[in-house]
């Protein structure tokens, strides 16, 4: 049985994230000089010339901005989870990062574009991966 | 205003076979078609003073490619935007044409990506996770199909879009496709099914790959390759066959953002440009070769290509109006047959600038009635997450 296939944890500007995520915790960055949100992390920021960026943890709260249902894939790991949901997820707090939409009956009639999603951890050994479930009443 | 023309397209070459089972490769591809575009422009290797590549070929690309081929070019370009490098080459070549330090450019694309079993629509699980973009995307397994449908699903909850308005595209792709015979070979060579014209209710009642798209609006994966001279005006006039102008350029780059509009793609920021300098507006182009990777990426950049509003590419495509036969509707739309149904080995764009030069010579298998104009746009890498966009605007004289 294949697994999913892994961030790598020591890739110099998304280390930290990653590290965030073993602790349960969905982090972004933001300027303290300009107020720039900035996602995917860098070391710089991308709204001024500094690098004063500081570590914020998102509530793991968001929508769907868009999604699609895979049907066929050729990864060893992903092949037998189909069909399976991808989406864009905007977080309240202002990223917008892409993952999967789990802990639905059936991905193709349970999800729609602006649905409420909260995060839910995936263990792994050195890190947990962030995939989102349906929060709405 | 006038048009200024700088240089223009004096060779081409699409390389005939979709599958090569593994007799050619992607280096041996490139060379051949080079010198099948040098002879189309009545040329030599020894012409070529500016070498324009994209490192498909591997190695240092333009210092090995130069080598390969014999060349001790004057200007040597390896800008890798994906399957919109080819427009970026054009552009630059134009440039650099332009600015006195070339007069002969060539370039080249060749690929074996079928004969490997590359499996890069449905292949997933990114690219491996070296970028830090890439890193914090692998786990989630997106197909490059996924990606491009997240792109469709967003325009249908905004715009109405539906999958038989994005079927048009296929439908009008495949109609392209059954009158050039090298196509035809290619749909038997990969072993299409159903080799036909095709319906709205084909295209939409096919096998879903990733919703919402099916699989009648995903592009094959051929092997293949081509080539493009591109000339002086000076170098031009004396060419065998009629000069292709390469009227207006536009390059943009898009990627994820925080709260972007996913439906609006680089086209929106490269096309304005490339128009402006050529001096026209969209609604006079015979002829749109447009990146066909997918059903939605057509749709997605007529819009923002100008032919219509932002949002309305739905109905504007209805009814068959893309056709090669329907001249006063609108632009005839990939009429090779596109990388639905004719030619795509990874990185198609060099094939739009050799269709629509087959055009304003008056080559082509689909060919439109005294065909003036034309527009080829690439869009390398993915249209849902981070791409680039090359718009050239062509004519003739
Ligand atoms: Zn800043």
């Amino acid at each position: 049985m294949a697994d999913r296939p892994l961030p790598k944890t020591n890739e110099a500007d998304t280390r930290a994230f990653w590290e965030a995520t073993r602790d349960s915790r969905l982090t972004y960055q933001k300027c303290s000089d300009c107020g720039t949100v900035v996602f995917y992390p860098r070391r710089h920021c991308t709204g001024c010339l500094g690098r004063n960026l500081v570590w914020e943890e998102s509530a793991g709260c968001g929508s769907v901005y868009t999604y699609s249902v895979v049907r066929q894939s050729y990864h060893p790991f992903f092949r037998d989870k189909v069909p399976y949901a991808v989406a864009w997820i905007d977080l309240d707090e202002g990223p917008r990062l892409l993952s999967n939409v789990v802990g639905v009956d059936d991905p193709v009639s349970d999800i729609r574009i602006g649905m409420r999603v909260a995060v839910t951890w995936e263990e792994h050994d050195d890190l947990c991966i962030p995939l989102f479930e349906p929060d709405e009443d | 205003m006038t048009q200024k023309r700088d240089a223009a397209i004096v060779g081409i070459h699409e390389y005939p076979s979709r599958d090569v089972e593994g007799q050619v490769s992607a280096l041996q591809i490139k060379a051949e078609s080079a010198a099948r575009a040098l002879d189309d422009a009545g040329l030599s290797w020894s012409d070529v003073d500016a070498l324009y590549d994209a490192g498909e070929g591997g190695g240092l690309g333009g210092l090995n490619m130069a080598e390969y081929f014999g060349l001790k070019p004057n200007v040597i370009d390896t800008t890798n935007v994906g399957g919109s490098s080819y427009e970026y080459h054009a552009a630059h070549a134009k440039r650099d044409i332009t600015a006195g330090k070339a007069r002969v450019a060539l370039l080249t694309y060749g690929s074996t990506a079928h004969s490997r079993v590359q499996a890069i629509g449905v292949g997933g699980g990114g690219f491996g996770g070296a970028h830090p973009a890439d890193n914090m995307d692998v786990f989630a397994g997106a197909t490059l199909v996924a990606n491009y449908a997240m792109v469709a699903q967003r325009h249908m909850h905004q715009f109405g879009t539906t999958s038989e308005q994005l079927a048009e595209i296929s439908v009008a792709t495949r109609c392209h496709a059954m009158r050039n015979p090298e196509a035809v070979q290619a749909m038997h060579d990969l072993e299409f099914l159903d080799i036909r014209e095709t319906t709205v209710a084909d295209v939409a009642g096919s096998r879903m790959i990733a919703d919402p798209l099916h699989l009648l609006e995903c592009c094959m994966i051929s092997d293949g390759g081509g080539a493009v001279v591109i000339a002086a005006p000076e170098v031009a006039r004396d060419c065998t066959k009629i000069p292709v102008w390469l009227l207006g350029t536009g390059e943009a780059t898009a990627y994820p953002e925080n709260g972007r509009d996913i439906t609006v793609s680089a086209a929106a920021q490269s096309a304005p440009g490339a128009f402006d300098e050529a001096g026209v507006s969209p609604d006079e182009m015979d002829i749109a070769m447009i990146y066909d990777s997918f059903s939605i990426t057509v749709l997605t950049i007529l819009e923002d290509l100008g032919f219509c509003a932002k949002g309305e590419g739905g109905s504007w495509v209805e009814g068959g109006r893309l056709r090669f036969d329907r001249p006063d509707a609108g632009p005839a739309l990939n009429t090779d047959g596109g990388g639905l149904s004719s030619n795509h080995p990874g990185m198609r764009g060099i094939f739009l600038l050799i269709e629509a030069a087959r055009q304003l010579r008056g080559e082509s298998c689909s060919q439109v009635a005294d065909a003036k104009l034309a527009v080829a746009h690439g869009n390398g890498g993915m249209l849902g997450s981070r791409h680039c966009a090359g718009t050239i605007v062509m004519g003739r004289d």
